[in-house]
């Protein structure tokens, strides 16, 4: 069976995407990467810390870059940034009973800047870079070896099992601080453990979509669920089901195209979003609606 | 001295008997009690030689100046905050012992209006937001404990009038609606006692009194104690049992007929102090000691003060 282009045969279509062993392993990846942000970006959306998981995904290209460049292996250079500006961000005292402070986002966009010109200046000193530079920016989806998907499923299996152990409290710390701490939940050790996990996934999903396009996991399907429903256990479930949905379906397409991957995972997670909230507001018009016409 | 002891002397026998603090142990100690009582922060000293009894359900009201050190009290109760001197017992023990048996709610404005949460998640967490672990996606089915939890959970949102909106995001309710389910989650656990700071802040005026009478009746038929802290006595006036004023050398505690007067705060805070009543009821207080600024000013009189 040779490559024929997309027809109208879904068995066919699928038996020829997976043909590749390079497609098989952008699955994998794409499907481990696709749970781990879901779960970890859920939990970011609903802390109100997207900026804090988007500087830990930029970071992971100075760190990328800088691995490359000593000589050892870019995944190592992904992770150690990662978890090292996790906990950089995580010894910001957070002004107790208030909200991120206004210092916190400052001193993160310092940490970001800083970290995108070392990247920079990596690339530079490496020399004749230019196309690793795209990929360690926009992802190299098609490029995934399977000792690689094995690191992945490893760092994923770690970071939901770490999850899984401390969502509740950390659910009760992100929407109640002050009760949860006067409860004896340790709301502090909870956000360095928290920001180390979303290190990790900010890593694997760099090693995916790239260092820029790490929100199109982490963000979109956790904050279209948080549109769809209000009930944790429903949105938590449908993030990580959009998320694989998303990723499968980027694949499938920028397969049959030539466009990149990126593109197309990020245009579908758009597209999920703003359907969402275009459903969500059309439904509470329609409610306001018929509270008007019938009064009390 | 500016702080003294008034409560033994002042208060008529509460209505749990004669048997007073002196009773011996279990349901006759008082819900809160403290002995001489002081608290330092940073050096200086918040407050100093506080006595107050609180008998078991009995509703007192915490009054005082801003900066006074209100929710400190309220942190002392919970053992939050260490005391330099005295000591303080709280349902039978020192504080700190009773986690469990405290309701407690903290002094707040509201939740974020984008947060998409519902009202029952919020209440749910009293019961069980600290345990560590995942609650099964179909565990109430399995488990009786799971399902006496929730069947908790709906019995007291309809207990705090939360029934009709404990679905919607807790983002998009009024305040007053937020400090019903607030309320319904300090209660989950059937607590004996009920410490609210400043619940009636921020709230609009026919939500304050409707909240008053919620807690006031949570206190009445459930036979909770309640500690609630205020800046404006008039919305809870007509429910307390007791009030305490604090001062920074001392509390004063009795009923509000006895505390509340001209008399009583003036000797207290050593300035002219003058309480007015008006037509409808109301006491206004005038000439109480307000500090000349607050928050960030608060801390910085320490280093002048000889």
């Amino acid at each position: 069976m040779t490559f024929s282009g997309l027809s109208w045969n879904v068995v066919a279509d699928v038996r020829q995407l997976l043909m590749f062993p390079f497609m098989v392993n952008a699955f994998r990846a794409g499907t481990i990467v696709a749970i781990t942000a879901g779960a970890l970006g859920w939990f970011m959306v609903l802390r109100r810390q997207a900026f804090a998981g988007h500087t830990l995904a930029i970071v992971s290209f100075p760190g990328a870059a800088g691995a490359i460049l000593v000589g050892i292996s870019a995944t190592i250079g992904y992770f150690t940034a990662a978890i090292a500006a996790a906990l950089v961000i995580a010894a910001v005292p957070r002004s107790l009973g208030g909200r991120a402070g206004s210092s916190e986002s400052a001193i993160i966009g310092t940490v970001q800047a800083f970290a995108l010109a070392c990247g920079a200046l990596f690339v530079s000193l490496y020399g004749g870079f230019l196309n690793g530079l795209t990929g360690l920016l926009f992802g190299s989806f098609l490029g995934i070896s399977a000792s690689q998907v094995l690191v992945l499923l490893a760092v994923a299996a770690a970071a939901i099992g770490v999850l899984a152990l401390i969502a509740r409290p950390l659910f009760f710390a992100t929407v109640d601080p002050d009760v949860a701490a006067a409860r004896g939940v340790p709301v502090r050790l909870l956000s360095t453990v928290f920001l180390v996990l979303l290190g990790c996934a900010a890593a694997e999903v760099s090693q995916i979509t790239g260092a820029l396009l790490v929100f199109a996991l982490l963000v979109m399907p956790a904050a279209t669920a948080q549109q769809i429903t209000a009930r944790p256990m429903a949105s938590f479930g449908l993030t990580i089901l959009l998320g694989v949905v998303i990723v499968w379906l980027g694949l499938a397409v920028a397969y049959f195209s030539v466009y990149p991957v990126g593109f197309f995972i990020t245009t579908f997670g758009f597209a999920g979003y703003v359907l969402a909230a275009a459903g969500r507001t059309a439904v509470s018009r329609s409610r306001r609606g018929q509270a008007l016409a019938v009064p009390a | 001295m500016l702080g003294y002891r008034r409560a033994g002397e002042m208060r008529p026998t509460g209505p749990t008997g004669g048997a007073g603090p002196t009773g011996g142990a279990g349901q006759n100690d008082p819900a809160v009690r403290f002995d001489h009582a002081a608290v330092q922060v940073a050096g200086r000293t918040i407050w100093s030689d506080v006595n107050l009894i609180l008998e078991p359900g009995e509703f007192m009201a915490v009054l005082g100046p801003n900066g006074v050190g209100k929710s400190t009290l309220i942190k002392a109760v919970l053992g939050l905050v260490g005391l330099s001197a005295g000591s303080v017992t709280v349902l039978g023990r020192p504080a700190g012992q009773s986690g469990r048996e405290i309701g407690y709610l903290p002094q707040r404005r509201s939740f974020d209006a984008g947060l998409r949460v519902r009202g029952i998640d919020i209440v749910s967490l009293g019961s069980d937001g600290e345990r560590w672990g995942v609650p099964l996606p179909w565990g109430d089915r399995l488990f009786p404990a799971r399902r006496a939890a929730r069947d908790r959970v709906r019995e007291v949102i309809e207990l705090v009038g939360a029934t009709a909106f404990a679905s919607r995001p807790v983002g998009q309710v009024s305040g007053g609606e937020q400090q019903r389910l607030l309320i319904a989650q300090a209660l989950v656990r059937r607590p004996r006692l009920l410490v609210l700071d400043e619940p009636l802040d921020s709230l609009d005026l026919p939500s304050q009194s409707s909240i008053a009478a919620l807690i006031s009746r949570i206190c009445r038929e459930h036979m909770v104690t309640v500690m609630l802290v205020a800046h404006d006595v008039n919305p809870i006036l007509s429910y307390l049992d007791c009030v305490a004023y604090l001062a920074r050398g001392g509390a004063v505690c009795g009923t509000p007929q006895e505390v509340i007067t001209s008399e009583t705060l003036t000797a207290m805070y050593r300035t002219p102090v003058e309480v007015l009543h008006a037509s409808d009821g109301r006491l206004v207080v005038v000439g109480e000691p307000e500090p000349p600024a607050r928050h960030a000013d608060r801390h910085a009189d320490t280093a002048v003060r000889p």
